[in-house]
């Protein structure tokens, strides 16, 4: 009786490898979530700065899954199962909040495709990116287009504007009836922050009364809502905080230290740094991209602290006026090194073990 | 003319300091490497069985430090030609079928009921492995055995055959996940005949 | 570091704990790297209290219950056994005894499947029960306190105890460390989810885990007792806590996390100390012993019973009466599942442990063995199949659960890539495999599969690497042998030369008429000598086969007998090796549509069968003809012995040519049927020159 083989009672999905339970947790689960805490980011572009935030965003997600399908498709995988990752949608909205809100269709179609196609499936797909996609793209329309890229809408709200949302999809879309962006743009504060030659601080925001408060009225905003979303995130446990706070402290330390007060050579005050141009989008949700980025916790500090210092470097001494997007590209070149050096010491180790595995 | 002459003293100076650092260096920090040849037959899989056209792992490993074909070992396998790419610093390339097929662990066994005692297979073991003396019943040494083939050959009466090594409960290991049903492989020649 | 000391009043929020967990003792407790909280499913299987199922008709028992070297037999198929009786024996130092479970008679000793993660079969005995229950002669210890240590850890290793939650380590060894063990720490902790067998072992026998853990502080040593018990199981602690009052036994309460259960974690969690890579407890003085097996040590000891049952959980959603039973070893994990009203229908996997280290097997005839706490019958929806893995992104979520510090997303990569020196550079080999990465990761990544495949094959590889070594290191000595043996042969032939001249020279010195003479003498006497030999040989060989007493069916072959059966095998052989040929030349010429050479060889082979069926012929014949004579004829013998001795080179050439076919057969060109050809004339002469030698010897 003992002998019987009871194979038949149990089915076919034969022997499987602990452990038996798995958790809940799902690269959907997790991107999605990610996606979700953009929201207050964008509502608050979008209120500053007006529908062209949104519709960038929608176009840059969709020209982003059509290239994941696409690439996908080539290489003759499931597309479903790739789509259902939303890993290309993040890469999607992530540029669309980073392009400028009128930023033309084609330039958005660019910088996308470029992230998607260049950035992300020819080194392998998902998982398999040195950089981060998004801001590959972001970096070759701002090199190849610098005059769309620095163009930014004074932050006077949807009201001050003027301008509908039909206005704004014109403006984006220009089928027949072109607006002409140029009428009303105007440069980010960082932007004339690096210009000023002449004026003190005080002066200069007195020269620019849209700029008024701590770095620039819509620009704080923005800022405190990526921020408000990131520490949301770090609690949902999507990813830790040393990576971000790395970034920002180094920020504040740099700009602390090259901080000459009032003056017309001023880099601007730390709390202008920490909250203008992309420094919480940067912080929280470009180099918090796992993939790209170092590995264990101490490497992840060590990488915020990197991106940090070049954003200030970028931001008081560069060529342009927001380095967000270059400095992460500098140290995802550095992240591996970073990962040689920052092993966690293993349970029951003296140290960790550093660099490269030793040939005997 | 004068500036020319200090420049040269300059130079020389140098070329002397620097000189002596290096060769203080060359001296001091010397590494103890392995002599080529002792590396790449320690990469071989000493099975001796030739199959390289040499007659032994070290030879075919001389053969290699000199410039010869680095995948002309079968029983090694891939495994061992990608280790010794490493170690050369070369590409590997696929084994050289003109020297055999890399197949499992194999193990001489002697039928013993039709040996008749020749003593010819003792000969040809390139390990000591098989055990027997003229006359008497030879038997293999299994866990010496590496499975060279080189005993099959000269039995006259062809009770020499070569048996896999079987997987036992204490040698067993999980073997790597299949990648997924080429859902989330890297390229398309990872599908492995799949599609999706 | 986690320095980070918490004390258990702010740690325990369990809402079942009650104020009687806080009342606990003011011990410092660390915190554990990384972990997770998988659901507990520990309520199933506590509600009712062991109990023992019937004693099942056949009881399968491994050989290989324990870490180390399987045991050894003592009993023979047919022997009758007593309940308790040990039926194999310790085979080595890292090995354990086995005992009949009950009383009956051993049917076999056979392969058949075991619990193991391969799904393989080993060697068990069967047991066959009685239904008596008849016990052996037990020997109590009424005082332990009498006896050395050294002789209780004989009495340990006698009743064949081997660590009881998991691992399934020799207990006897780890009671004697060799080095000065400061503190025991029993693990009640049974972090996994589904296990309660300590949980209710714990309840029902706080007395005996108590009285074990002093029996193993007296033989180790050891000043200091801790009992680590998490803070989910509220009535094993009430338990516990009343059987150990008054005694020098901290029980210590922690909270729930996996893989808190784990030794190295356990000792973190209860002292702050990590276990040394690549070292064991016992050199930070302190040994970690399972509850379960404290019981087993106080039954061996103060009762004399050897390790026979154990306390296994029986759990699942298939299971109607989920609870823990009292099972014998080798107990067949369908008659539990039984006892336990198995819905058949709804079994989905049958996991054996629990769900996190635990292995699925895919049959349910497989006995439980000393190390088996769990079995989980689980239905689809409680254990789905694991969703397609998706790539790795790096997320860190499992480093951040990894109790060992390790980087599971790099040990992942590299694992991939295979670069066994990166995956020993990043620890590989500290990973305990608990899982806790493969349950937080999000995209369903098979991890701890990669970490298990990838130390196999590193194992693997470094076994190869040794036994590659040794090879080395005898090729090395056969050479040397052989150069030796020449140079020896050499010296032996210069010194005859030598000793040869000189006596030649002596000779033609002495005299010069008669030196052909001289010449020809040492080839006469080299001849005469052979001669002396054979007959000598000869001489010796028929005294043999005098001196054997011939019955009827096994008398010894006579010599010429055994010439036809070496010539009979050889062309035996021969035939063989021509049909593999042809079967190749068959599947090739399959191939190229070719099927000239294939006739070659299938005439070949009628040759070749001709020739068998004449050798056969001829040694049948030749049987015959012993049996009328039983003694042939000496003068007859020396002749053919020449004849054979020729047949046999004969069938050597033959031999050869086969070989070179079966060789041109393989490249198989259509352009070698010349080649073919011509051996095939070779094989006919071959065969011919046979049929006229045996035609000779009949």
């Amino acid at each position: 009786m003992a002998l019987i083989n009871s194979r038949s009672s149990i089915s076919q999905r034969g022997r499987e490898t602990s452990p038996h339970a798995l958790g809940q947790n799902s690269t959907q689960r997790v991107m999605s979530l990610v996606i979700m805490a953009t929201i207050p980011g964008l509502m608050a572009q979008t209120v500053f700065f007006g529908w062209g935030a949104l519709i960038n965003v929608a176009w840059c997600s969709l020209v982003a899954m059509g290239c994941e399908a696409a690439v996908v498709s080539l290489r003759q995988r499931s597309v479903s199962f790739y789509l259902s990752d939303c890993s290309a949608l993040l890469t999607g909205v992530l540029l669309g909040l980073a392009l400028p809100p009128f930023a033309p269709w084609w330039l958005s179609l660019v910088a996308v495709s470029f992230g998607m196609v260049i950035g992300k499936h020819l080194y392998g797909g998902l998982g398999q990116n040195p950089f981060n996609p998004a801001m590959l793209g972001y970096v070759v329309v701002l090199i190849s287009f610098p005059q769309e890229m620095t163009t930014w809408l004074p932050p006077l709200g949807l009201e001050g504007h003027n301008n509908s949302l039909s206005d704004a999809l014109f403006t984006i879309f220009p089928l027949g009836q072109a607006v002409s962006v140029d009428a009303i743009s105007m440069a980010t504060p960082l932007d004339v922050l690096r210009e000023n030659k002449s004026l003190t601080i005080n002066e200069l925001w007195e020269a620019n009364p849209v700029f008024d408060g701590m770095a620039g009225r819509g620009w704080m905003w923005v800022n405190l809502a990526y921020l408000a979303s990131g520490v949301f995130l770090i609690w949902r446990k999507v990813f830790t905080w040393h990576g971000p706070a790395g970034m920002l402290a180094a920020i504040a330390i740099m700009a602390t230290l090259f901080w000459s007060g009032n003056g017309s050579d001023s880099q601007g005050s730390p709390l202008f740094h920490l909250l203008s141009g992309a420094t919480m989008l940067g912080a929280f949700f470009i180099i918090t991209d796992p993939v790209s980025g170092a590995t264990s916790n101490r490497g992840r500090l060590i990488f915020g602290a990197g991106v940090g210092v070049m954003v200030y470097v970028i931001r008081a001494w560069g060529g342009y006026p927001d380095g967000v997007a270059f400095a992460t590209l500098l140290m995802n070149m550095a992240a591996p090194t970073i990962d040689y050096y920052t092993q966690p010491r293993t349970y029951g180790h003296h140290k960790a073990n550093k660099g490269l595995p030793k040939k005997d | 003319m004068d500036i020319v002459l200090y420049a040269i003293g300059a130079l020389l100076a140098l070329a002397l300091i620097f000189g002596a650092i290096l060769g203080f260096a060359a001296i001091r920090f010397k590494v103890e490497g392995n002599p080529i040849v002792d590396q790449i037959n320690e990469i071989l899989p000493q099975t001796q069985c030739g199959q390289c056209g040499y007659p032994g792992c070290r030879p075919y490993a001389e053969a290699i430090a000199n410039g010869d074909a680095i995948n002309k070992c079968p029983p090694g396998g891939q495994a061992t030609i990608n280790t010794l790419a490493d170690l050369l610093d070369m590409e590997p390339e696929p084994l050289d079928a003109e020297h055999g097929q890399e197949s499992v662990t194999k193990v001489a066994f002697i039928r013993e009921a039709e040996c008749i005692g020749c003593t010819k297979c003792i000969q040809a073991c390139p390990v000591d492995a098989i055990l027997g003396a003229a006359k008497q019943m030879h038997t293999v040494i299994s866990d010496e055995c590496t499975g060279c083939d080189l005993c099959v050959e000269p039995c006259p009466v062809d009770c020499i055959e070569m048996r896999p090594v079987d997987i036992t409960v204490r040698t067993w290991s999980w073997a790597l996940p299949q990648p997924n049903h080429g859902k989330a492989g890297l390229i398309a020649t990872d599908l492995r005949g799949q599609t999706v | 570091m986690n320095a980070i000391a918490k004390s258990p009043h702010q740690d325990i929020q369990s809402p079942v704990a009650g104020s009687q967990v806080i009342a606990s003792s003011e011990r410092k407790i660390w915190p554990l790297t990384g972990g997770v909280h998988p659901e507990e499913n520990k309520h199933q299987s506590t509600s009712c209290p062991v109990s023992v199922p019937p004693l099942p008709e056949t009881l399968v028992l491994p050989l290989s219950q324990h870490a180390g070297l399987p045991a050894d037999p003592l009993i023979r198929v047919g022997d009758k056994v007593l309940k308790g009786q040990m039926i194999a024996k310790a085979s080595g130092f890292v090995s354990a005894a086995l005992h009949a479970p009950t009383s009956g008679t051993i049917t076999a000793i056979e392969n058949r499947p075991i619990p193991h993660a391969s799904g393989f079969y080993d060697l068990c005995i069967i047991l066959a029960a009685d239904g008596q229950e008849q016990w052996c002669q037990l020997a109590p210890v009424t005082d332990y306190r009498q006896l050395s240590p050294a002789e209780l850890v004989e009495k340990v290793r006698d009743a064949g105890i081997s660590g009881m939650g998991g691992a399934g380590f020799p207990t006897a060894i780890k009671l004697a460390p060799g080095t000065a063990i400061n503190t025991l720490i029993l693990n009640g902790t049974e972090c996994e989810p589904y296990i309660t067998a300590d949980d209710m072992l714990m309840r029902e026998k706080a007395d005996a885990v108590i009285e074990g853990a002093e029996i193993l502080q007296y033989m180790l040593g050891a000043q200091e007792c801790l009992i680590g018990i998490e803070d989910n199981k509220p009535e094993a602690i009430a338990a516990m806590r009343r059987a150990a009052a008054g005694k020098n036994i901290d029980i210590v309460v922690f909270p729930a996390i996996y893989p808190s259960g784990g030794e190295k974690q356990l000792i973190q969690i209860l002292t702050a100390q990590e276990v040394p890579s690549g070292k064991l407890p016992a050199d930070l003085g302190m040994v970690v012993q399972n509850v379960g097996t404290a019981v087993a040590v106080k039954e061996a000891i103060v009762d004399g019973k050897p390790l026979i049952s154990r306390i296994t959980t029986l759990t699942g959603d298939a299971l109607t009466a989920p609870q823990n039973v009292e099972a014998l070893i080798g107990t067949l994990a369908q008659d539990l599942l039984q006892y336990a009203a198995l819905k058949a229908s709804e079994l989905s996997t049958l996991v054996f442990g629990g769900p996190m280290m635990g292995f699925s097997v895919d049959r349910m005839d497989i006995p439980v063995i000393k190390t088996s706490n769990c079995l989980i019958a689980a239905t689809e929806d409680e254990f789905p199949a694991a969703p397609d893995a998706q790539a790795c992104i790096r997320c860190g979520h499992c480093a951040e659960a990894c109790p060992s510090s390790l980087l599971p997303q790099q040990l992942y990569w590299h694992a991939r890539a295979e670069n066994h020196e990166q995956l020993m550079h990043h620890n590989l080999f500290d990973c305990i495999e608990c899982g806790a990465c493969s349950f937080v990761c999000p995209s369903s990544i098979p991890l701890v599969q990669y970490y298990r495949a990838s130390k196999g094959a590193i194992r693997t590889q470094e076994a190869k690497h040794a036994k590659s070594e040794r090879s080395k290191q005898r090729y090395e000595d056969r050479l040397a042998r052989l150069a030796q043996e020449k140079a020896e042969k050499e010296a032996k032939r210069k010194a005859n030369a030598e000793r040869a001249a000189k006596l030649k020279a002596a000779k033609t010195a002495e005299k010069t008429g008669s030196d052909a003479k001289a010449e020809e003498d040492p080839i006469q006497a080299a001849i005469a000598r052979a001669k002396a030999r054979k007959a000598a040989a000869a001489g010796a060989s028929e005294s043999t086969s005098a001196g054997q007493a011939p019955s009827a069916s096994d008398r010894p072959l006579s010599a010429k007998q055994k010439e036809l059966k070496v010539q009979l095998s050889m062309a035996k052989a021969q035939a063989k090796k021509t049909e593999r040929a042809l079967a190749a030349a068959e599947a090739s010429a399959e191939l190229k549509g070719d099927r000239g050479d294939i006739e070659q060889l299938k005439s070949n082979l009628a040759m070749l069968h001709e020739q068998v069926s004449k050798l056969q012929q001829a040694f049948d014949e030749k049987a015959q003809d012993s049996a009328s004579k039983n003694n042939p004829e000496k003068p007859a013998k020396a002749p053919l012995s020449d004849e054979a001795k020729k047949l046999k080179i004969e069938s050597a050439m033959a031999n050869a040519a086969v070989k070179k076919l079966q060789r041109a057969i393989a490249s198989a060109g259509e352009d070698e049927l010349d080649t073919l050809k011509q051996q095939l004339v070779t094989a006919e002469q071959k065969a011919a020159e046979m049929k006229q030698a045996l035609e000779g010897l009949s």
